[in-house]
């Protein structure tokens, strides 16, 4: 026994040992970095790219027209009441476009332009004009300040979500001809030279392709499309305002890379907008209708009120059956029911239902709730119901993991002192498991709150018009308005999509930090 | 038999100390051919032991050896353990406790037990008292259950530590102060019998000696029984031994006469130390 000398702590093996050991402690450190690095990673890239869709959305350009309410209009003679005013939406929707068509005098007789400038104005957005009037019928023939939100594509045209758009300032214009009706020769001293190079580096790019890209040229109130230039002069046609906008002026070029007749707003749309912009008609509020309007074919008029209201009124039913059913049914299979086969039967069971696709939880609601008991189609309550029954597995797996939590010896302790089993579990068990409960049912709720396949089976991806008063009103949800407007064709419908996305993530948000301040608020220790 | 108990209860209740002397002798509760089994798996082998009233009796053995089981017949704690099946009778004032007539919430009113980790519910000091005369509705007045939860804490030596801070919570007391913390909340249901379930194992030695004392001062006012692997602590503080092994009671008697002179072999080895 003797014979074995002690192991040197620094011979050759150990040290290579102990180097490996080493080498693997951090490689295992280097890949958990990596993993968490990864999960941020990819958190943060959504969040940033959600925001910056929805930041475009926050703001929208609004129209503002001075009009006198002129009562042969708006309120002829027998239509005059105020419910008769509210739904004139043809009275008011001529008052402001003639009020456009008297700031653009040009395009009168053009029934083309007459038409593209009409659709600056939607007709469906004096709607709350109308209803203010109706509601205060002394305006009626007074003069009066209307905003009105613009076309949702020159709202993003404005926004720059159009095309790519290179500008660039002139040289002095010297001198603005019109050499034909509507056609402007603009001359000065190497005055396009830059121009002309602009649009040299862009054939060198993309090639003759570049012919087919609009070139705008504006000055104050007027904006021409060029049609030939040299250095020293430029030819364009006369889209708005007059060769003399341009005397003395330094205009601005817009090369816009989309061809017009691939685009949704003409040049000449664009030619009033930036007219009325450089009126100071146009400007830019912050998008409060997003959270005040209900659904609408129109997304500069959309808003997610009625989604709001009715995802508010389906927790409230989900809130109502699956936490109470769900703290009951945990207390009872954790703390009285008997263990045998048919409590272990329910409880693999219990677990299966948690992994149930939601959507067969849809066809189930369709055919349970709508198809026997006859409940209303796209009902909150009966969204509630299905996302009951959804979240209630959740819910007591999270509540039954809570009791199972809390020290045997508290339990031991109340029997001990001659407490029953009942007073046992709701004046001990149950306060000490609460949090974990609670989180439990908050973050099911969260779950159910972002459930969308469900709610079509049952018809609540409806248009909705109007904010649904009660559980038994037509109603949609918030990820089911996301739904529906994701799959709009209109580019307006993006940044709105991502917009309400950011509403959904408040909730969301809100919920945790509810869940958050529970635990911290109310976890004891034993 | 019944009007004494039913006297000594009043005795009790009105906090008079009664004569040391009298009363000692009669067996406060009678276990009668006692048989425990978990499922197939027989624990407790037909044992029978009268406790007496008005001191301590230790129930003394090797691990497993079903001490802790037996003790827990006293107050049916076992009920709560599904496979768990008690046969036999344990006679207390004159009534089979055993018997599924009897309501075991009342008989733990009056039969208190006391863990072996220290458990205070996560309340306060004054709450943890106050929960059993709550339940039972002992306190008519918030004044009366001022006075039984000082009385308590007064009676575990724990009221002149804590009478300051009633209201803080009780596991913020000390190991030994838990204890002795449960054990008030034990007497505030006013047991006749306190079952105490290795009550020092999770204590260091002044505490342990604190806890001892007390214990001594309680055997005047109640029967308890304590179950202990300490043999030094059985024969510092119990009158009465009992030696269990596998299930079976080996010898009980006298303890000055267990310890110094047992009759069977296997006591003897084991207080010896010769195996546990």
């Amino acid at each position: 026994m003797t014979d074995a000398a002690p192991a040197p702590f620094r011979n050759e093996k150990a040290l290579k040992r102990l180097k490996k050991r080493r080498a693997a402690d951090t490689r295992f450190r280097f890949y958990g970095m990596s993993a968490i690095a990864f999960a941020l990673a990819a958190l943060s890239l959504l969040i940033v790219s959600i925001l910056s869709q929805a930041i475009s959305a926050a703001t929208y350009h609004v129209v503002r027209y001075d009009v006198v309410l002129d009562p042969a209009v708006i309120a002829p003679a027998g239509k005059d009441k105020p419910a008769d005013v509210a739904r004139n939406i043809d009275g008011f929707y001529n008052l402001l476009r003639s009020n456009l068509l008297q700031t653009f005098p040009d395009v009168q007789g053009n029934r083309l332009e007459t038409r593209e400038l009409g659709d600056l104005l939607t007709r469906l957005a004096v709607l709350p004009v109308a209803k203010s009037v109706a509601a205060n019928p002394t305006q009626i023939g007074q003069e009066m300040t209307i905003k009105v939100p613009l076309n949702d594509d020159l709202d993003l045209y404005l926004k720059g979500a159009v095309s790519p758009e290179a500008r660039l300032k002139l040289g002095t214009v010297e001198q603005g001809t019109e050499t034909a009706p509507g056609r402007v020769t603009l001359s000065g001293p190497n005055a396009f030279k830059g121009l002309q190079s602009l649009i040299s580096a862009q054939r060198a790019e993309v090639g003759d392709a570049v012919d087919a890209r609009s070139i705008l040229v504006t000055s104050g109130p007027a904006t021409g499309r060029v049609v030939s230039m040299s250095a020293n002069s430029l030819e364009m046609d006369l889209l708005t305002g007059s060769a003399a906008d341009y005397q003395g002026a330094r205009p601005l070029a817009r090369v816009i890379a989309l061809p017009e007749a691939q685009r949704n707003v003409s040049d000449d749309q664009i030619a009033w907008t930036l007219a009325l912009k450089d009126m100071g008609r146009i400007s830019r509020v912050p998008h409060f209708s997003l959270l005040t309007h209900t659904d609408s074919t129109y997304p500069e008029l959309a808003g997610a009120l009625a989604a709001i209201v009715g995802s508010l009124l389906t927790m409230l039913v989900t809130a109502f059956i699956a936490i109470p059913v769900g703290i009951f049914a945990s207390v009872y299979l954790e703390e009285f029911a008997p263990r045998n086969r048919l409590t272990e039967i329910i409880e693999v069971n219990i677990n299966n239902l948690a992994a149930v696709p939601s959507i067969v939880f849809g066809l189930l609601g369709a055919a349970v709730f709508l198809g026997f008991f006859g409940l209303p189609r796209s009902a909150p309550l009966v969204g509630g119901l299905v996302l009951a029954l959804l979240t209630l597995p959740t819910i007591i797996i999270a509540s039954r993991a809570a009791l199972k939590s809390v020290p045997p010896s508290i339990r031991a302790a109340a029997l001990g002192v001659g407490a029953s089993k009942m007073q046992s579990v709701f004046h001990h068990v149950l306060p000490v498991a609460g949090p974990g409960i609670f989180t439990g049912a908050i973050l099911g709720m969260a779950r159910a709150l972002g459930e969308t396949a469900p709610l079509l089976l049952i018809g609540m991806v409806a248009f909705v018009a109007d904010v649904p008063g009660g559980p038994t009103d037509e109603s949609t949800a918030l990820p089911v308005l996301v739904y529906s407007w994701a799959t709009h064709a209109e580019r307006a419908w993006e940044p709105m999509t991502a917009a309400v996305i950011v509403i959904l993530l408040m909730f969301l948000i809100t919920m945790n930090g509810i869940v958050v301040f529970l635990r911290r608020r109310f976890e004891r220790r034993w | 038999m019944e009007t004494t108990i039913t006297e000594s209860r009043e005795t009790l209740t009105a906090g008079t100390s009664m004569d040391e002397t009298q009363g000692l002798t009669y067996p406060r509760i009678e276990c009668k051919n006692i048989n425990v089994s978990y499922g197939d798996k027989q624990a407790i082998f037909d044992i029978s032991l009268p406790i007496p009233d008005r001191s301590v009796t230790a129930l003394i053995g090797p691990s497993g050896c079903g001490k802790s089981t037996f003790l827990r017949c006293l107050n049916r704690m076992n009920d709560t353990i599904e496979s768990c099946k008690v046969t036999g009778e344990i006679i207390m004032d004159g009534e089979n406790i055993n018997d599924p007539d009897i309501d075991p919430v009342l008989l733990r009113s009056r039969v208190g037990m006391v863990f072996q980790k220290p458990n205070p519910f996560p309340k306060s000091i004054f709450d943890n008292i106050a929960y059993g005369p709550r339940i039972h509705g002992l306190a008519e007045t918030r004044e009366d259950l001022d006075e039984m939860v000082e009385k308590s804490l007064r009676r575990a030596g724990l009221w002149e530590e804590v009478k300051d801070r009633l209201s803080s919570p009780g596991n913020s007391l000390s190991g030994g102060q838990q204890q002795r913390l449960c054990i008030a909340r034990a007497i505030a249901v006013r047991p006749e019998v306190i079952l105490m379930d290795e009550p020092c194992s999770a204590l260091d030695p002044v505490a342990t000696a604190r806890i001892e004392e007390l214990i001594d001062e309680l055997r005047k006012r109640y029967c308890i029984v304590i179950v202990t692997h300490s043999m030094q602590q059985a024969a510092r503080v119990s009158q009465r031994t009992a030696f269990f092994h596998l299930g079976e009671l080996v010898e009980m008697g006298e303890t000055d006469q267990i310890f110094t002179n047992p009759r069977e072999r296997r006591t003897e080895d084991y207080i010896t130390g010769r195996f546990g």
